[in-house]
């Protein structure tokens, strides 16, 4: 039957822009998968983690001798049996500490035969502090005599980075009008549903097998071989289903390493599960930071300048979090077209929590404020000059070909359509004009709708030597397709595009590519999941390899049909001539005859895209992405005046998308990555007294839920990519990025109010009105 | 060791007769005891709703209810939804509406989603946003979910 030809023609039929199903997806809904924190592997140990729960201190001593003694424990280790400072960006954390820096601290870990045997041993470790006077806050690092965090680095100042380009006191005396606040943004979660977990299962051969929820799996086994001293070749990783990631997993953690000593003590199988109290206190945090900015603007609405200096509170610790402003300049001297540009940004070490990578990565920081900075200049020039609001952002938006003083080149820039597309749906200036006269009435509910934007990179960030994702594609004698590609799936659906992508190519339906992803013994190399990267740069090298086997299937098929390989196709699972779609061969039948012939011909491919972005740099003048999108959000809020509570009711959201892949997944990261800032901007915030977490807990912690969401209308923008997949551009992060600061804007709109601290919880925004009016009255 | 104690309770339609430790959570003998690994922990103080299951009829958070309180009573998780190899519709409908992304927070939701489709056939979108009050996520801003669980309604509709 598989041999007969139910039709004699083929249409050509696109997948691009369809809805595809995640793969994924039933074995979850079913409650079928087993994610990494439902494993449970042969003579497994469980092991807990000994946090030091003080900001500052010297560890006198430890004992450890009654947890050995209790039945059931197999191993506790310390500080004295790990190598020292072998973690982090700069390489100043251990994955045990000899002495306490923050309150999550990693002073003794455990292996049992339990959770509860661990945990009960954990009681009976006695440790001997000496508290030591701390430092929370960045400015009281920066003070002389101030105590110090880290000895390497005795002034606490931790990693630096600083932009100038132009005549920045020429651009000021340009400068009709400009503004100068002070935004500081604070420190939140990523909250990933499955806590953090890793296994570590060493072998005879001393090589670990680690199943992580890292984002990075090869470059991870670069930075954990140190902290266990082994070679990285001898490290394979293997990536169960995750609960979540969102950057959060984007570096070596404590538990990773303390995971893998413990396996390597007992020679059993360990694992490290947080509880969510642990995940709260001993998981990274977004990069608090403190920013001064200044922009300036002629009467005629030209930006002149953008300055930023900004203040990080490093932690004690130094993982991504500190790194951030790589991003944060290109959104100072990149948001909008900024002739003069001076950044400047400062890390310093002190007693606090310490942050990690986190989806938006500094611009959802910088945009708070440089997003707000259009739109009180906005106000400014309508209000004393009668410039147009909208006008004014069309006036210093770039168009494609532009470059920005970073030397990022908006090739293709759909900056001016996202910013109309979104006015014009929600009907933003009419409503901004209305909104802003009833803010004078006596009113309990205030309206109100504010417009934001920002840019981002959107074909990955060159920050290593090579932003590069290997795939390797088979395609069998039954033409079933097998992917194994570098890139890694935490949930955002890379196993749906590329399927689809595939499919697209070689003519199979989506449900016949299978996807392999999860081990890195098995997996080229790829950077790992960040920076917007993984559609553009996986999806790219699954093209290329499927285009490669394609073409060495037709070259086989049009040897046979006696006609050039220009002249064929492959459809619905058939070699078709191309013009009519009229079948020449059922594909699997063609494959097998490939195959079995005295010199076989097999489709194995492989590929290695490497984007044409340039390494950023120590000067940060590179073109370090392969694309750059922009996204427009207008929110509109509704303002409880009495208890202050902020309604999101409706987003408009225009973004540059390059092109539509799978546009199911697409609405999927819009629509999650939105929630992401709105948490940010109205309710999330650990909240630290003295370096410890008020708040480790969902019931304190208020992450949104279902009611808090607001009616939204997406609108995609193709600008049509030249170096994307099908056009494509990096999505997942501007979502997160915009929608703050377009609340902000609202509110202000709203209250007539900033909030330059976000979140604008009920109790700030009651605060701020009831001040209000205690002034005015 | 803790004191142990007989349990007789239906689970996804099948009886179970079990020895249970007095001082477990339903969460932990599921997961732990029964293999049933389709529950999820994520905050065991009931404020997330990973671990979400139907106790005669009504939702619960299973973090929250001790082993021992299942004496005779009658259990869905989101393994006894599924009727073969065929996705119960509430599970097809998450999947084919794109509400699955991580996936972890799914089982809670898809069961309490279930629930209140069965209290309320004709549901309105207000109404199950404040149904799935309980339940956090963190991947899908929910609009997936109430897509999904209104394609339920419609067709029951």
């Amino acid at each position: 039957m598989s041999e007969q030809v139910a039709f004699q023609h083929i249409e050509k039929k696109s997948l691009i822009g369809t809805r595809i199903k995640k793969p994924d997806a039933p074995a979850k809904a079913i409650g079928k998968t087993r994610y990494i924190n439902d494993m449970v592997l042969p003579q497994m140990l469980y092991a807990k983690i000994l946090h030091a729960g003080r900001p500052h201190a010297e560890i006198v001593s430890i004992d450890t001798s009654e947890a050995e003694k209790l039945a059931g424990v197999y191993a506790v280790i310390t500080a004295k049996d790990v190598p020292d400072l072998k973690l982090g960006f700069v390489k100043d954390n251990a994955p045990l500490k000899g002495k306490v820096r923050c309150e999550r601290d990693e002073v003794a870990a455990v292996a049992a035969e339990s959770e509860a045997i661990a945990a009960a041993a954990l009681k009976l470790i006695k440790v001997v502090y000496k508290d030591l006077p701390g430092v929370f806050s960045p400015e009281d690092g920066l003070k002389e005599g101030a105590p110090i965090i880290q000895e390497r680095f005795p002034d606490n100042k931790s990693l630096r980075f600083e932009f100038k380009h132009g005549d920045l006191e020429q651009a000021e005396k340009d400068s009709d009008i400009i503004l100068d606040d002070e935004f500081n943004v604070h420190y939140v979660t990523h909250c990933c549903m499955g806590t953090s977990c890793a296994i570590a299962d060493f072998d005879h051969n001393g090589k670990l097998t680690i199943y992580s929820q890292t984002q990075y799996p090869y470059n991870y086994k670069m930075d954990l071989a140190p902290a266990l001293g082994i070679d990285p070749g001898d490290i394979r990783v293997i990536q169960p289903p995750t609960g979540g990631s969102f950057g959060a997993k984007l570096d070596v953690y404590p538990f990773e390493p303390v995971a893998a000593i413990l396996a390597q003590k007992t020679g059993r199988p360990v694992k490290i599960l947080f509880d969510r109290e642990e995940e709260f206190i001993n998981s990274p945090t977004r990069q608090p930071a403190k920013m001064h900015v200044r922009t300036g603007c002629t009467k005629d609405g030209v930006l002149t300048f953008r300055s930023a200096d900004v203040l990080m509170d490093n932690g004690a610790y130094t993982s991504w979090g500190p790194t951030v402003p790589v991003i944060m300049m290109r959104t100072v001297s990149g948001h909008y077209r900024v002739p003069v540009v001076d950044f400047k940004g400062q890390a310093v070490y002190t007693n606090n929590a310490y942050a990690g990578s986190f989806r938006g990565y500094g611009n959802v920081q910088m945009t708070y404020a440089t997003a707000q900075h259009m739109d009180m200049l906005a106000e400014k020039l309508y209000d004393d000059y009668g410039l147009d609001p909208i006008a004014f952002r069309l006036k210093n938006a770039q168009e494609s070909g532009e470059v920005t003083p970073q030397k990022s080149f908006l090739r293709e820039c759909a900056f001016a359509e996202c910013i109309t597309t979104a006015a014009d749906a929600s009907d933003y200036v009419n409503k901004l004009k209305k909104y802003t006269a009833e803010r004078a009435t006596d009113d309990r509910y205030k309206r109100g709708i504010g417009l934001a934007s920002s840019i981002h990179n959107a074909g990955g960030a060159k920050i290593h030597k090579s932003d590069g994702c290997g795939t390797m594609l088979k395609v069998d004698d039954y033409a079933r397709v097998t992917v194994i590609t570098g890139a890694s799936e935490i949930g955002q659906g890379i196993d749906a595009v590329i399927a689809q992508i595939v499919s697209e190519e070689l003519g199979v339906p989506v449900e016949h590519v299978t996807l392999v992803n999860n081990d890195s013994d098995l997996g080229p190399w790829d950077v790992g999941v960040h920076a917007s990267r993984t559609t553009f740069i996986a999806g790219n090298g699954a093209r290329r390899a499927a285009i490669k086997a394609k073409k060495q299937i037709l070259a086989a098929a049009a040897k046979q049909a006696n006609v050039t390989a220009d002249e064929l196709d492959l459809r619905g699972g058939y070699v078709v001539q191309d013009k009519d779609g009229a079948v020449v061969i059922k594909l699997d039948r063609m494959l097998r005859q490939m195959h079995f012939q005295p010199v076989p011909d097999v489709v194995m491919v492989s590929d290695y895209y490497e984007p044409n972005s340039e390494p950023e740099g120590k000067d940060h003048i590179s073109d370090h992405s392969a694309a750059y999108s922009h996204a427009v959000h207008i929110a509109e809020v509704i303002v409880d005046t009495y208890t202050g509570e902020v309604k999101v009711e409706k987003v408009t959201m225009a973004q540059d998308v390059g092109r539509v892949i799978n546009r199911m997944g697409l609405e999927a990261q819009m629509e999650g990555g939105l929630a992401f800032g709105l948490g940010f901007a109205l309710s999330e915030e650990m909240l630290f007294e003295k370096g410890h977490l008020k708040n480790p807990s969902f019931r304190d912690y208020k992450v949104p839920t279902a009611p808090d969401m607001p009616e939204l209308d997406i609108h995609f923008i193709e600008s049509d990519c030249a170096e994307g997949p099908y056009g494509a551009k990096g999505i997942a992060e501007l979502p997160t990025i915009v929608i703050a600061p377009a609340i902000a804007n609202a509110v202000y709109n709203a209250t007539g109010i900033r909030f330059f601290n976000p979140p604008m919880t009920p109790e700030k925004v009651a605060h701020a009105i009831w001040d209000k009016k205690r002034t005015a009255s | 060791m803790s004191v142990k104690t007989k349990l007789n309770f239906t689970l996804n339609s099948r009886p179970v007769n079990i020895e249970v430790p007095v001082d477990m959570t339903v969460l932990n003998l599921f997961r732990d005891f029964l293999d049933l690994k389709g529950t999820k922990y994520a905050c065991g103080e009931g404020e997330c709703g990973a671990c979400t299951i139907e106790v005669d009829g009504k939702t619960i958070n299973s973090c929250l209810m001790m082993a021992v309180d299942l004496q005779d009573r009658d259990v869905l998780t989101i393994e006894g939804l599924q009727k073969g190899n065929m996705l119960h519709p509430m599970q097809q409908a998450f999947v084919d509406h794109g509400a699955v992304q991580c996936g972890f927070c799914m089982p809670g939701m898809i069961i309490q989603a279930n629930y209140l489709v069965k209290q309320n056939p004709s549901l309105t979108r207000e109404e199950m946003k404040r149904g799935l009050e309980g339940n956090i996520c963190r991947c899908t801003g929910y609009t997936k979910v109430l897509d999904a669980v209104a394609a339920v309604v419609g067709l029951k509709g």
